[in-house]
């Protein structure tokens, strides 16, 4: 018998997709039953809880969480988030309901060993409701107690080798595409860099330093799996400088029908035969390909990489091989100022451990002058946009390049610098007054 | 529920402490046939909906059945998960970005058992626990946020509509009929913790009502510059109130330049904007974050507001769907939403989306404004 009715809950048990209120519900179940004995360290019924509260806000249309309190693990500024419901002695279960981010492995693999022992862990101490993964990438527990904080802490990093994740304002759990280990696109190894960088930088991610939130993404290449250029502060996207691989056989199979376009993404209806010159060369953003007779042609100088031939015809066209990554500066959601997408400020450079010339020549700067310059709550990109971004070429003193810009301004309002104009800025009136009377 | 300890001491907390450590090394987590062939793949071909095939230029083959999952999970539930990975996949697996969950498989004759071992997975309830698709020219899982399962500020719940929307889409999860990929997104308040702000379709939660002033309280609970500094449109003054005879220092709200977005919120808990008629949700369209062909884009907004209809947001769903629809009808193999809709123009957009165009859709918020309204004399009547 539930400790709550639901009916509007109820509601999204039907129809065909999964549902988490049936998940919830099996979840609530087995706590009341436990079967293993488990000394349980938070309430048995936090489940019904959870379901109950969840109902209130269906019945209300409003959220019954309030704002979190400030709990965390000694030494630590981030990783915990304090949440507290306003109905404690309806829901006493979820009266204190703090969520810890836990640090998830590049690229998302695991073993159901690993898994199991996470399971374990947050069974005893915890809700038994995570989130597999949160947005920015985390492996989420989602509530326990303050009490619990310390011991989920103790046990992850003292018997799972696992560390908390980012939260406030420092560097936020970075993530990656699932890259070399099984995509044919990447330009670099997404998993080995987002792992170093991730662990380079544990003091930037536990303990907040910056202005704001920070996220570094990795995506292998410009199909953006990971949504890098839209949602991260720094954009690492793969790319290469040489000529896509050509295989002319295939080329030729895709013509004649033999291997479907596009890996066969496009199966659930009949578009006719692949023709090669609309579906392909009539596409591509620059018109730099042809075919000469049998021969696929690309004028590999105009290339913008934009993966749209590679993706329809995998199998004949392959990524070049001087890769490395471009990097874009500064994207973010709309709060406060408006969206902003990841603006280009390293077209090329090679992705090689150990990476130093990424740490010290881009965003190492990059930090510094965001810490000195950036205002409380500033990301990145709005003190881009405030300041411009020749003070960011300034802070890391690359040299300005048109690949930087969609096009040159439109206003003439140029910000001179003294030392650009020759003579300087100071001038004598008297001298002035010589030529011209007042 | 007698305490039992970890071994942590919390009178002496530096004691054995282990800190700054990191994530698990992902390479522990690789099964041998990916470990094996990492940078060596050559291709890759989509065998159904759901099923990838990637070979190897050693010859070597992983079939990958990508199954849904729902964000907001259970350990019951991630237990299946494993005994299904331990019986089909050598005790490995993964997650996308997307909250599916991908098993992988090294020889093509395991790939029939493991699918209808998922597709046989019911919830008590009578929906899949384990749905094979998301892949190719279709619908994938929704990215989403937390809503009212366990953030304080959203204005919409988040596992909710994604329930209903997924179930009116769900034939195009296990589909390839679409000329494209189409990427649904929701975030339950503007905030938008996950890209909703570049998505095919975005469904994203939003107030409308300015804040409730908690006079009584503000000064206590809140630092008061801070709130005011909070607000991008500098709607937030400072104020003194008289609450039953007591002087107090509270903030004023000019509620005409308010935009509803909550910040002053996060800062302060004495000022809530949530409210069952004011709350509901935004639809977004045309957006995405590949480059492919053209640059990637921010969706734009062709709903101003629909209202929070628990449990099953029939409003939100029935107009998400009319928008594939009419996309699927219009646009040509390989153009995404963003691109269908810029191609046709937005005038035509609206038409076949049956969805009304209201003076709320025309930008007035700063410069960026002006760039969106229409500097040429070519638009189609």
């Amino acid at each position: 018998m539930a400790k709550h009715e639901t009916p509007m809950l109820d509601q999204l048990e039907t129809g065909p997709w999964p549902s988490f209120v049936s998940d919830l519900k099996q979840e609530a179940a087995s706590r009341a039953k436990n079967e293993n004995n488990i000394e349980y360290q938070i309430p048995q019924d936090v489940v019904e809880d959870l379901i109950g509260i969840m109902e209130l806000s269906y019945e209300h249309g409003r959220t019954h969480w309030k704002h979190g309190g400030i709990v965390g693990v000694f030494g630590y500024g981030g990783g915990v988030i304090g949440r507290y419901c306003d109905q404690p002695e309806k829901f006493p279960g979820v009266a204190h309901f703090h969520t810890m981010r836990v640090s998830q492995p590049a690229g998302k693999f695991y073993t159901t060993k690993y898994l199991e022992s996470i399971c374990e862990l947050w069974e005893r101490r915890g809700s038994g409701v995570t989130n597999m993964h949160g947005s920015t990438g985390d492996i989420i527990f989602l509530g326990t107690t303050t009490p619990q904080l310390e011991e989920v802490f103790y046990e992850l990093t003292h018997n799972l080798n696992q560390d908390l994740g980012g939260s406030g304002s420092n560097l936020r759990t970075p993530s990656d595409c699932i890259g070399q280990a099984r995509c044919e696109y990447a330009c670099f190894d997404t998993q080995a860099l987002c792992h170093d960088l991730t662990n380079e930088y544990q003091d930037e991610l536990h303990r907040p330093a910056f202005p704001y939130k920070f996220k570094f993404k990795f995506d292998g290449c410009p199909n953006c799996c990971v949504a890098s250029i839209a949602r991260a502060d720094l954009s690492f996207i793969g790319t290469w400088r040489d000529d896509i691989r050509i295989d002319q056989e295939a080329v030729q199979a895709y013509i004649g029908g033999e291997i479907m376009p596009n890996a066969n993404a496009h199966s659930g209806r009949d578009w006719g035969a692949f023709d090669i010159e609309k579906e392909v060369i009539g596409l591509c953003p620059t018109n730099c390909m042809w075919m000469d007779g049998k021969e696929l042609k690309i004028d590999n100088r105009e290339c913008t990489r934009c993966m749209h031939c590679i993706n329809v015809m995998p199998r004949a066209l392959r990524i070049g091989n001087d890769r490395g990554c471009s990097i874009l500066a500064g994207a973010k959601a709309p709060i406060l100022d408006g969206a902003q997408m990841g603006s280009l400020i390293v077209p090329f450079i090679k992705v090689e451990e150990p990476y130093d010339e990424i740490k010290e020549k881009v965003i190492e700067p990059i930090w510094d002058w965001w810490m000195e310059e950036g205002k409380n709550r500033e990301r990145l990109g709005e003190l881009m946009k405030r300041q411009g971004f020749q003070r960011l070429l300034e802070a890391t003193g690359f040299d300005p390049d048109p690949r930087m810009v969609q096009e040159p301004r439109t206003n003439p309002y140029i910000f001179w610098k003294e030392d650009e104009v020759p003579g300087g800025f100071e001038r004598d009136i008297n001298e002035f007054r010589k030529y011209h009377q007042r | 529920m007698a305490f039992i300890s970890s071994g942590y001491n919390p009178d002496k907390p530096m004691t054995d402490r282990i800190t700054d450590i990191g994530p698990r090394k992902y390479d522990e987590f690789y099964p041998p046939v990916i470990a094996n062939n990492k940078g060596k793949w050559l291709y890759h071909e989509i065998l159904k909906p759901g099923v990838l095939v990637h070979v190897s230029e050693s010859g070597d083959e992983v079939y990958t059945v990508r199954a849904a999952g729902c964000r907001l999970m259970s350990i019951t539930h991630i237990r299946e998960i494993c005994e299904i990975a331990d019986k089909h996949c050598d005790g490995y697996l993964r997650f996308t970005t997307r909250n599916n969950i991908e098993f992988m498989v090294d020889s093509k004759d395991k790939v029939d058992p493991l699918i209808q071992d998922l597709e046989s997975r019911k919830f008590d309830g009578g929906s899949f626990k384990f749905p094979v698709g998301g892949t190719g020219a279709g619908v994938t899982n929704i990215i989403h946020t937390q809503g009212w399962i366990h953030c304080h500020t959203p204005a919409t719940d988040a596992s909710g509509p994604v329930k209903a929307t997924m179930d009116v889409l769900f034939d195009d999860f296990k589909d390839h009929r679409l000329p494209a990929q189409l990427r649904v997104s929701l975030a339950c308040c503007l905030n938008m913790c996950g890209a909703v702000h570049c998505s095919d379709i975005a469904i994203l939660g939003y107030h409308r009502k300015p804040p409730i002033l908690d006079h009584e309280y503000l000064d206590k609970m809140c630092e008061i510059p801070l709130a005011i500094a909070a607000c991008p449109t500098a709607a937030i003054k400072p104020s003194k109130v008289e609450v039953d005879g007591k002087k107090l220092n509270s903030v004023a709200v000019k509620n005409e330049r308010c935009m509803f977005c909550g910040n002053c919120y996060t800062m302060c808990p004495s000022m809530p904007l949530a409210d069952d008629v004011g709350d509901g949700i935004v639809i977004m369209a045309g957006g995405k974050v590949s480059n492919r062909i053209s640059a990637p884009k921010f969706s734009k907004v062709v709903v101003a507001f629909l209202p929070n209809e628990a449990p099953r947001w029939p409003s939100t769903t029935a107009t998400i769907k009319r928008i594939v629809e009419a996309y699927s009808a219009g646009a040509n193999k390989y153009e995404r939403l963003g691109d269908w809709a810029e191609r046709i123009g937005w005038e035509r957009f609206f038409e076949k989306c049956e969805i009304d165009f209201t003076h709320h859709l025309i930008d007035d918020f700063r410069d960026p404004a002006y760039f969106t309204w229409r500097q040429t004399s070519q638009f189609k009547f």
